[in-house]
């Protein structure tokens, strides 16, 4: 568990539990820091806890136990009105008896803005989200995407210094969500908000966020910036969970140098990185991504543990080539390799050898 | 490519212009559809335009003084009302002939009924000359006046002649006049008697009370939809059964149950006797008065208000109370300027619902309405089934209709009828 | 075109008519009345004896309250289902009067007294209309509470407008009629001169003056089993109704409710045909009404409830309750006893009057 905590900890959850029925816990022992400006993302598949998280800290939820503080002040028992914090819901939840404009103006008037101030707010983050002429449209006249710009601008008009998404574009079609992702991150950026994203889309979550914390049956499996997710998990759920993963099961025979000697169920042994294991005997779990396996004798590295490999599948698909393979009796272990004029392009039935960088291979828990 | 030089009408492929063989392409569809419809056409137009259409026919229609009297009728035209005199003999001569063919038929006494609610007393006019008349012998049994005199003293009178002049043609506004208060005097429309106004107030109170019943309706019945389409669904199911419990129940068993909880001896006064808070004999009269006939017809007509404000309630999703309050609004600004908006199609169906129906109530206020608490709707059920005026009748259900429709329109152009959601 | 159907109409009706016979009547037929324990009278005085006789099955509605209404509207549709009414004397008239029920050779159609009498003696001025055939004879008069009116009972109409002795609700029936009469008795107009006054525009708003000043305490009904119940319930103490009513709230219910038979309104119930009937149906109703008439079974109606037969012929024959044992006879409206001081009202007088002076009453209502 990473611990950030810290002088300039802006937003904290400190063992924070939630239980609905008084006989489970959603949320055990949930410990978070973030620093102002950050863009964290929480992911994880649904029922993981996140979302609830997300609700304990607008103050729609309370929590069980523990403490949650906004810029080091508690806020259990402040109500979600008091707390100043924008949000953008999942089905964006403008109010569809308003005009755009009177959606944006109604945080400001609960605020007892002046007319000309609000005016003004509202035309800028309008603007901002490049949505200046629709201010007299009702929500409904407006795309699936026009209404995520206009619930973006309403969460951010007031000027809050925390913003909370909730799977904001999870009703969006692909394309419009990639480019909503950049607009969301760049806009957090520009204004210096603090952001706290829910989404379970881990391509989402790894190309918006400063730092993703990958939630499951209640707890942060991970806390780490996306590229330290994606090559470092640190446990064999958040392997699974981001990106694609080739897994196989096996004993450690021993470990030395930092590198432990694998033994797979089939006899086969191989070279990986012990990251959950400390001893010979434990059973492991080793996990290596499509992309860092190799099948060019000349591309391998030298004294490394080669396997035996038997081509099931060739699937061209443009700039990559996904090749599956058998290997240690399991016929779902993907090679992804670059679309290069030197590259091999292999053939179903073709019997090969396969390795890999020890670094590359982690044995993580069983 | 030839279609985008060409001008004139787009043709279709066989050179037929392209409207008209759309037109055939969707005839089979069209006439599919009518058949479709064709029943509920049918059972609406035969049990609800048909017998709106004979209420107004009959609201103004009075053929039956022309039809049986057509001799009298004639001869009458010459005769001046206002010379203070009875007609002359050709009249009554006249009316001879048409009485006794009309005795024959039996027909003198109604045409006798309809005029005595013009004027009292012209019933027994006819129903005595009728029986009279059968025996004389028109042709050379004259002169008439005298006789007729001699039967009933009323044929003498001017004023029953004037009736009968005023009420012979075909069509007439006197039924409309009569359920506006008003009658036709000597120099046109004129205010009855004001011992004889009743229908102005009773027009006045029908509308008065049904808005007093309508918004008692949406007071008590908003919280309870609110609950209901914030609990989970079993809850709600439960709830439901119990707000829909008195449809089950007779409407005459729902109104005697609270009279037993009304009156003065009843469980309410009883109760409140034997907690001290009221003197024995100075027991609350909480029936026989408008009280007892809002209390009632508020319970009755609470299902109608609960079921459209629920069914709107319902799609009204808990999230946009949440992003109300995440923008910075107290639970009261939330509600009040985010959901209560959006429950307004609700309170406009309902209140379209039991306005429409309590203008038309009649059993309730009939049996706890006393005398201040009765409607418009008891006269026209007295006028359909006690005193056989159809005309006046349908002259009242008419004027309601009338309103109605005004009220409709008025609610169309304040509020729009496009925002009234049943569900 | 409509005479000549007339015309052969009583073609048939005159060929036929020699041959009338039981084979040519309808053999069901359907009776209309007021339901509840008076229907059941009837059932047992007259439906039952005749179907054991005829076998013609009688189906029972209990609609005579709309019966006016309902007979036009039938008439007017040309489908008239109802075979014999039983109506207040006034709704008779007015049927009568709309030609909505068939006039009524009395002598030629129902039976002679045993000693002889002809129908229409033996009925007297109770044919108060020639489709009527009267039935029994019933009154609209007072109960009390005797147990809420202090140590003096009410003896006389008069007391119901004497709110000093007789304190607390009293019910009248939500119509000028009766009530007009009462009030005016009661303000000193002679019983003879009632109608000439009511006659006058002062008399009328004499009447509504006097009903003026017991306004505030009076409970209004429309149904006969209001004022029982009110009093049942103390509501009351006093109020109008039906003299049946009464006689079951009393002797069958053993409630605490004393008779005030003073000024008591004569009323008659009896029987019409409505007319537009084919020749069958109308032989058969003409048959029973013949039967359901007579002497005998008048006066047997009188033992299922205290109403009073209409024939004078009938009178010595009532007998005992059917259930309770007590003699009829002191309980009807008729019995001498009860009858010293009779209000008879004049059917011709509110049939030309009646929808005036409602409009008036209902106006006085309001206010």
């Amino acid at each position: 568990m990473a611990d950030v905590s810290n002088g300039d900890a802006f937003v904290e959850f400190e063992r924070v539990q939630k239980s609905y029925d008084g006989e489970n816990l959603v949320v055990k022992d949930l410990n978070l820091s973030m620093p102002k400006g950050e863009f964290l993302t929480m992911l994880g598949p649904s029922g993981s806890g996140k979302t609830t998280c997300l609700m304990m800290l607008a103050g729609f939820e309370t929590a069980t136990h523990g403490d949650i503080r906004l810029g080091g002040t508690s806020i259990n028992n402040i109500p979600p009105h008091k707390r100043g914090i924008g949000m953008v819901f999942q089905n964006y939840a403008l109010f569809p008896h308003m005009t755009i404009a009177e959606n944006l103006s109604f945080p400001l008037e609960v605020r007892k803005m002046g007319k000309s101030d609000r005016e003004a707010k509202v035309m800028r983050a309008l603007d901002m989200v490049e949505m200046g002429a629709f201010g007299g449209r009702r929500p409904a006249q407006l795309s699936g995407g026009q209404q995520q710009r206009i619930a973006l601008a309403r969460a951010l008009v007031f000027e809050p210094e925390l913003v909370l998404m909730d799977e904001p574009l999870g009703a969006l079609d692909k394309q419009l969500r990639e480019k909503m992702q950049f607009e969301i991150t760049h806009l957090a950026h520009r204004l210096g908000i603090t952001v706290v994203y829910v989404t379970h889309d881990q391509t989402e979550a790894l190309t918006m966020s400063d730092r993703v914390a990958v939630f499951d049956d209640g707890r942060i499996q991970q806390l780490a910036p996306p590229d330290k997710l994606y090559e470092e998990p640190q446990n064999s759920f958040v392997a699974q969970f981001i990106g694609e993963n080739n897994t196989l099961e096996g004993v450690v025979k021993e470990i030395s140098n930092g590198v432990a000697l694998v033994q797979l169920d089939d006899g086969g042994l191989i070279d990986a990185k012990p990251i959950n294991v400390s001893k010979a005997g434990e059973r492991t779990r080793v996990s290596i991504r499509p992309e860092r396996v190799e099948y060019n004798k000349d591309r391998m590295p030298e004294g490394a543990h080669t396997l035996k490999a038997e081509v099931l599948e060739f699937i061209y698909m443009g700039d990559i080539f996904r090749t599956r393979l058998r290997v240690a009796g399991k016929d779902d272990f993907f090679v992804k390799t670059r679309n290069a004029p030197d590259q091999v392009r292999l053939k179903p039935g073709q019997e090969i050898e396969i390795g890999w960088l020890a670094e590359d291979c982690r044995a993580l828990d069983a | 490519m030839s279609d985008t030089t060409q001008s004139g009408p787009v043709l279709a492929a066989d050179g037929t212009p392209l409207k008209r063989s759309l037109a055939r392409a969707l005839r089979m569809q069209k006439i599919r559809a009518l058949m479709l419809v064709a029943p509920l056409l049918l059972f609406v137009l035969i049990t609800f335009i048909l017998p709106i259409g004979d209420m107004l026919f009959r609201s103004v229609e009075n053929q039956i003084v022309s039809d049986t009297l057509p001799r009298t009728v004639v001869a009458l035209r010459e005769w001046d009302a206002n010379s203070g005199e009875a007609p002359d003999e050709a009249v009554y001569a006249a009316l001879a002939e048409d009485l006794k063919i009309a005795a024959a038929a039996k027909l003198h006494t109604r045409v006798g009924s309809r005029l005595n609610y013009e004027k009292p007393g012209i019933s027994s006019m006819f129903r005595k000359a009728g029986r009279k008349v059968k025996k004389w012998d028109v042709e050379n049994g004259g002169p008439f006046k005298e006789q007729f005199i001699a039967i009933h003293e009323g044929w003498g009178d001017p004023d029953a002649w004037r009736t009968i002049q005023t009420y012979s043609p075909n069509f007439t506004n006197g039924y409309f006049l009569n359920a506006a208060d008003l009658q036709k005097g000597a120099e046109g429309a004129e205010w009855r008697p004001e011992d004889e106004q009743i229908y102005w107030v009773l027009f006045k109170r029908t509308m008065f009370m049904s808005m007093v019943i309508t918004i008692s309706c949406i007071i008590l019945a908003y919280p309870v939809a609110w609950i209901l389409a914030n609990l989970p669904a079993r809850s709600a199911n439960m709830l439901m059964i119990l707000v829909l419990l008195p449809f089950w129940t007779s409407l005459l068993v729902r109104t005697s149950a609270w009279k037993v909880m009304l009156q003065q001896q009843g469980v309410i006064n009883e109760t409140l006797v034997w907690l001290g808070l009221v003197a024995d004999e100075s027991r609350l009269v909480m029936i026989n008065n408008q009280f007892g006939t809002i209390v009632a017809m508020t319970h009755i007509l609470l299902p109608f208000m609960i079921l459209p404000m629920y069914s709107v309630m319902q799609t009204i999703q808990p999230t946009y109370l949440r992003a109300a309050k995440s923008l910075g609004a107290t639970n009261w600004t939330a509600f009040w300027r985010v959901y209560f908006p959006q429950s307004v199609p609700g309170i406009g169906a309902g209140s379209i619902l039991v306005f429409i129906l309590s203008i038309g109530y009649y059993i309730t206020p009939e049996l706890v309405g006393g005398t201040k608490g009765v409607f418009i709707s008891n006269r026209i059920a007295f006028h359909i089934s006690s005193s056989l005026n159809w005309g006046l009748a349908a002259a009242l259900g008419a004027i309601l209709l009338a309103v109605v429709l005004v009220l409709y329109w008025a609610y169309d152009k304040i509020v729009g009828i496009d925002n009234v959601k049943l569900g | 075109m409509k005479l000549t159907k007339l015309s052969a109409l009583v073609a048939t009706t005159a060929m036929c008519a020699p041959m009338a016979m039981a084979q040519d009547m309808a053999n069901e037929m359907t009776i209309v009345s007021w339901g509840g324990s008076y229907s059941a009278s009837q059932k047992n005085a007259y439906h039952d004896p005749y179907t054991a006789k005829t076998g013609v099955k009688i189906i029972n509605d209990e609609s005579s309250a709309e019966a006016v209404a309902k007979i036009r509207a039938m008439n007017e549709a040309g489908n008239v289902t109802w075979d014999v009414v039983d109506v207040v004397a006034s709704d008779a008239m007015r049927l009568c009067d709309e030609g909505l029920a068939e006039e009524i050779d009395h002598d030629a159609v129902l039976a002679a007294a045993p000693d002889g009498t002809s129908a229409s003696e033996d009925f007297g001025n109770l044919i108060v209309s020639e489709c009527f055939v009267p039935q029994i004879v019933y009154s609209t008069t007072f109960g009390y509470r005797t147990d809420l009116v202090g140590d003096t009972a009410p003896t006389s109409v008069c007391d119901i407008f004497d709110l000093e002795a007789y304190p607390g609700k009293r019910s009248l029936q939500k119509r000028p009629i009766d009530n007009m009469e009462w009030a005016l008795y009661c303000d000193g107009v002679a019983k003879e001169d009632i109608y000439d006054v009511l006659g006058t525009a002062e008399g009328v708003a004499q009447g509504l003056a006097k009903l003026d000043t017991i306004k505030d305490q009076v409970v209004w009904w429309t149904a006969g089993a209001e004022t029982p119940q009110l009093l049942a319930d103390g509501e009351v103490v006093m109020g109008s109704t039906f003299n049946g009513r009464l006689f079951s709230a009393i002797a069958e219910q053993n409630q605490p409710i004393g008779m005030l038979w003073d000024m008591q309104s004569f009323d008659l119930d009896g029987w019409i045909i409505p007319a537009g009937l084919s020749p069958e149906r109308k032989a058969r109703a003409l048959d029973y009404l013949n039967f359901a008439t007579d002497t005998q079974r008048l006066a047997d109606q009188a033992k299922y409830i205290s109403y009073g037969p209409a024939r004078a012929s009938s009178a010595p024959l009532v007998g005992k309750h059917a259930e309770l044992g007590i003699e009829m006879a002191p309980h009807m409206p008729t019995d001498p006893a009860n009858a010293t001081n009779v209000h008879t009202y004049d059917y011709e007088w509110w049939a030309d009057n009646r929808d005036d002076l409602d409009a008036k009453f209902q106006a006085w209502l309001a206010k």
